[in-house]
Formats: structure tokens, sequence, C-alpha cells
């Protein structure tokens, strides 16, 4: 600007800025109270020292991480050795959170293709149906699940009385049964990013790929999953995150054997058995990666965005 | 016997219906080889619907559709030897120029070295080979437009369908477009099957236009036949500006038919097969083939009062009030050559039809 605003003297558009911080301050105060401080009290207590029948002891100390990662032996005294329990935990519920992401990716894209290639008119009420599920508690669900997959459930008397199996299917408390339960608690999340991005897709692009000699298969491959690709990577991100951290489906369907991360974190804070300590620092890590994971979505996303 | 396989398309009796709506009512028509076609018609005539039939996308619900000879009608889009420019273009995003421009040879089975070597002179073609790299976002309307004409050029397809490829683009950019296009159809030599609901740009390019309505074919033939010989009230209405008088066909000889219209002007003009004695029809006249002067013309002239003139550059456009009869629009080209003769409203003057400028139209 030619004459620029006078030093010290306030123009519309300081003012505008002015109100304009003054305006999100409900947002920020929401996210201090509800993200922020919640995620500070757990950085410090992980590196507090426990206190036995819960709470904390306010003595710095690398303890709980050290016990996490290492074996000191059983008086603390023994030479360090990495520690496999909480790690072998840890690597478990990567496998079993990637496993029912996987599964839900494999289920959730041809119904999400679907409902976005209903008429305009249908489609509302197909998401309707996809989310009447979660209107009931997700602990009920999981328990009916249990019921449902037990030895002498609905599924294994079906299956007997069709004749595909003579004995009952060993289902409850297995790996699979926990993939089940997380693929169920989470799939809608699969679903409905899907669905807004094939929704937004335009689909003379794949009567070009046609047009152009591509198969079916090949424009899928080719033109249809390049062009949903943010909407697939938000609901692999959206099923994967509580997949990772989830301890009900685990607890209710896995069993004592299948322990994942979120039951380990869920133990520390129960009753007096637990280490507070302990769970911070468990949660912290868990925190990490998952952070880690979304800044590696982010870093492609912006490559993606500006190649385009 | 006109062999079907003389024909690049040969649309026999192709009738289109969705539920009870019948977008396409028993349409016949042969598309030539290396002709260019256009399918003009306001929206929602059924052009489209025609051209998607063709390509693959829409399939006929009765008769069927020829390519060189061979029904297509069981062919899937993929397997159809034809390729098409669509409307919004429909470039890949995630792919560049270059990739869009290759991706139909790569899919009919050449290398991709092959693809992108043949892509490099398509585009060479459309004069973007300084584009290639980019991505189609990156790229402005007219050269979108560009890559997927180039897109659909690739696979050296038999029939290129073009549904309004230019409808994006301002004025300027259209008309330039619209002769590179007729000039790569010459050169290329495929037959070009263009849907457009603009009359100009069809007159512009077409050998040949098949004008349509209400999913029917109204007329079919060379630019200066639909524009100068209307068949019908729609045709004559649709492509460019006329006059639509009323009239009475009072006899018929020798192939002039004399006509009467309202305020008992008389009016003669070529006969037309299909109007008879005692046929009240109209008479479509075009306003540039109208002369006003002093002197009337007998059978040729109606006589009237001047309401009024507008300038719009190029001509002069007067409406006459018509003794006893309608208003007429008459157009004289705004240059000193010629007998050019502006009347100032409220004189009284006649309009002279130039030979063969009227045209008895059936329906």
């Amino acid at each position: 600007m030619a004459g620029g605003a006078a030093p010290g003297g306030s123009t519309a558009s300081d003012t505008y800025a002015r109100a304009r911080h003054w305006l999100l301050m409900p947002s920020w105060a929401v996210l201090g109270v509800f993200v922020l401080a919640p995620v500070c009290v757990m950085v410090i207590y992980s590196f507090l020292t426990k206190e036995f029948r819960g709470g904390v002891i306010w003595d710095p100390t690398l303890a709980a991480y050290d016990q996490f990662f290492f074996d000191r032996g059983l008086f603390g005294d023994s030479d360090p050795k990495l520690q496999w329990t909480y790690i072998t935990i840890f690597w478990r519920s990567i496998w079993q959170a990637g496993l029912a992401t996987i599964l839900s990716l494999l289920i959730g894209f041809p119904t999400a293709y679907y409902i976005a290639t209903r008429p305009a008119k249908t489609r509302a009420l197909w998401v309707f149906l996809i989310t009447i599920p979660y209107w009931v508690n997700l602990l009920i669900r999981t328990v009916s699940m249990k019921f449902l997959l037990r030895d002498e459930g609905p599924l294994n008397d079906f299956l007997l009385n069709i004749g595909l199996i003579t004995e009952p299917l060993q289902i409850i408390n297995t790996n699979l049964a926990v993939q089940l339960g997380l693929f169920y608690s989470y799939l809608p999340f699969m679903v409905l990013p899907i669905y807004a991005a094939v929704e937004r897709y335009n689909f003379s692009m794949s009567e070009a790929a046609a047009d152009l000699y591509a198969t079916k298969w090949t424009t899928l491959r080719r033109i249809v999953l390049p062009a949903v690709r943010p909407g697939v990577i938000a609901g692999c991100i959206l099923v994967f995150v509580p997949s990772l951290g989830a301890f009900l489906a685990p607890d209710l369907l896995g069993g004592a054997k299948n322990f994942m991360i979120g039951s380990l974190i869920e133990e520390q804070f129960k009753g007096n058995a637990g280490n507070w300590p302990f769970g911070a620092a468990a949660s912290m890590i868990l925190l990490s990666m998952v952070l880690i994971l979304l800044m590696i979505f982010a870093h492609q996303q912006r490559r993606a965005e500006a190649s385009a | 016997m006109n062999s079907s396989a003389e024909l690049a398309v040969d649309v026999r009796n192709a009738v289109k219906r969705y539920g009870d709506f019948t977008a396409l009512q028993q349409i016949s028509l042969g598309i030539r080889d290396n002709e260019f076609f256009t399918l003009l018609g306001p929206s929602g005539c059924g052009k489209t619907t025609l051209l998607r039939m063709i390509a693959g996308f829409e399939d006929v619900t009765e008769g069927g559709i020829f390519l060189f000879g061979d029904e297509i009608e069981n062919l899937p889009p993929h397997k159809r030897p034809v390729n098409t420019v669509f409307q919004n273009y429909a470039l890949f995003p995630h792919m560049s120029v270059l990739e869009n421009v290759g991706f139909g040879l790569e899919m009919k089975g050449s290398s991709r070295k092959e693809a992108a070597k043949r892509a490099g002179e398509m585009l060479e073609l459309v004069q973007l080979s300084q584009f290639a790299g980019r991505k189609p976002a990156q790229l402005s309307g007219g050269q979108q437009q560009r890559v997927a004409l180039a897109r659909a050029l690739a696979p050296s397809p038999k029939v290129l369908l073009l549904d309004e490829p230019l409808s994006a683009l301002d004025l300027k950019l259209r008309k330039a477009m619209q002769i590179e296009l007729k000039h790569i159809q010459r050169e290329t030599g495929i037959t070009f099957i263009f849907v457009t609901h603009d009359q100009e740009e069809a007159l512009t390019m077409s050998d040949r236009i098949a004008v349509m309505s209400a999913g029917e074919l109204q007329q079919l033939g060379d630019a200066r036949a639909i524009y100068e010989k209307p068949r019908n009230m729609f045709v004559a209405d649709f492509i460019g500006d006329t006059n639509l008088l009323e009239v009475s066909v009072d006899k018929v000889t020798n192939g002039r038919a004399e006509c009467r219209i309202s305020g008992n002007h008389a009016l003669s003009c070529d006969a037309v097969d299909g109007v008879d004695v005692g046929a009240r029809v109209h008479l479509s006249i075009r306003p540039e083939r109208l002369l006003l002067s002093d002197q009337g013309i007998e059978g040729s002239s109606l006589k009237g009062t001047v309401a009024e003139n507008i300038y719009i550059g190029t001509d002069i456009t007067t409406i006459m009030d018509v003794d006893g009869g309608p208003k007429i629009t008459v157009r004289t080209s705004n240059t000193e050559r010629g007998n050019k003769r502006i009347f100032e409203p409220g004189s009284r003057a006649y309009v002279n039809m130039e030979t063969g400028a009227a045209r008895l139209l059936v329906d």
C-alpha cells in the first residue's frame, strides 16, 4: 500500500484480526481443557513413581519406561535385558489392528462403493442403516458378539444344523474372534469416509477409462482407487487407531491369551493392582506411534496434493 | 441398396426407453466414413443418448447399431473401436498429460514406451508438447480440452465421438477450436460424430447435420440444406433467425405455390411435397433475404409501416408492421455496398423477398 497504516494506528484489518482472536477463545479453551491438559497429565504421570494402591508419588523417575522395555530381574538389580512381554503385546496389537483394518477395507470398500452408486434418494437410507447398530453401546454389542460366537452359540448351531461342521468351531478366545470384534466395532469408520470420497468421484472418468479400452478391474485399480485414496487412507486410520487401543473386544472375545495394549493400559488404572505411571508410559508410547503414523499420512497427502 | 458396410455408423430403427419415458423413437441414420457428422438439437432431444449408445454407455432398447457393418450391440465400451471426447473432459487428475494421452494405447497393449512416444506425437498435433509433464489441473480449460482430444485420438479410433466438447470454452476459443477440430478431422480422416446444441457451431464444422428434437430426427442434410431448405417449423425456428408466417395455399401450379397471409397479401414460392391447395401452413423467410424498398414486386412483396430500427453492428434489424398482418423482421447488412435502404420508423415501405427466399414448411 502506498501510504500504509500510520504506526500504532489501528486499521480495519487489525480490528478484524483481534476480533477473530477473541471469537476463537471458546474453541481454544475446549481444546486446552479436554485435549491438551489430559495429555500433559499423562506425560507428567509417566515420569513419576507409582503408589501401590493406585495414584502417584511426586518423585520423578524413568522407571515406567524402563519397566516397559527392560527386564532387571525380580529385585531390579540384575543387568538390564530387553523385556519382550510388553513389546510382544504391542506387536500383537499392531498385528490385530492391522488385520482388522484390512478386513474392514475389504468389506467396507465394496459396501461404500455400492452405497455411493445408488440413486441419490436411497443413499441417505443406506448410510442411515449403516449407523443403526451404533445406537447401541459398544459393550453390549461386544457381549452380543461373544454370545454369537461361543461354542454353543447361534453361529455354531447354525453351521452344525446345516451339516457344514460336525463339531463346534472354536472361535471365541482366538485371534479371529478379536479381529471380528474389532472389524464389527469400527466398520462404519471405514465405510463413511470411503463413501464420501466415492460420492464425490466423477464417474465419467470411469466411462473415459472404459472408452479407452480399460477393463472394469483396471479402471478400479488405475482410476477409481487413486481418486478416492484420501477417503481410503482416512478410513484405514479411523479403524486402525481405535483398534490399536481397543480393550473391549480383546478382553471379551480374545480371552487372556490375546491380550492387547488397550487391555494392558486399562489394567494399570483398575482397582488397587494398577500402576499409573506404567499405564501412562504405555499410553505415551501408543500415542507417539499413532502420531508418527498420522504424520506419515499427512506428509503423503501433501506430496500427493503438490503433484496434483 | 446402400450396404451398411460402406457406412461408418449405421443406426437402424434405434429406440431408447427409460421405463415409461422414450428418449429416442425409431432413429435411423447412416454416418459415412471420413465424415464430420453433427447431431444437433436442444437439450433433452436425445442427441447425447444416441452418442452414448454408439459409445456403449447406454444399451439399445430396440433396433441396432452397426459399426462398419458389424453389429456392436453386445460389445462393452472397452471393446468398441470408438473413442469419446467427454463434455467435462474426464481427464485423469492423478496422471500427467502424457500419461493421460497414452492411457488408451497402453490399455490396447502397447508398451509404456511406445504409448509415450505416440502420446508425444498426439500432443504435438494439438500443440501441447511443452505441457506433457503437467497434471491436468495445471492447464487452462482450452488446454484440457485439447488433451481430451489428443487422448481420444491417440488409439486411432475408427470413429471419434465428441459430446459437446466446446461448450465450456469462451466464445473466441470456441471459434478457434471449431476450425482446429475441422482441420484435425480432415488430416486424420477419422469419422467425427459431434454433438452440440449450438446451431452456428454445427453449420461451421459439419459435412452433414442431423437435427433432432424430442427424440426424433427432424431433418438430415448438409449445412446449406438445413439452413436454406428447412423441412418443418422446428428446423426453421431452431436454425438461425427466421420469420414464420401463417399462410393458406391458394393454388399450386408448375412447382409454384400461391400463398396468402393475413391482411390479404399474396406471396408466391416454390411448392413443397406434402403441402397442397387449401393447406394452412407456415412460410419461413430469413430476415437477411428481405429488402426494404419504395416499390413492390408482384407476388414477392408485403406493404407495411416501419416500427423500429435496431442497430446491432454488422447489421441493422428493422421491424415492420405488415398492413393487417404480422410483424416481420428485415435484416440489412451494415455496409455502403449494394442497395441498402433504411427507412425511419413510421414511414411506409415495401418488404421485397429475394427469389427463392420463402420456404413452405410441412407442419
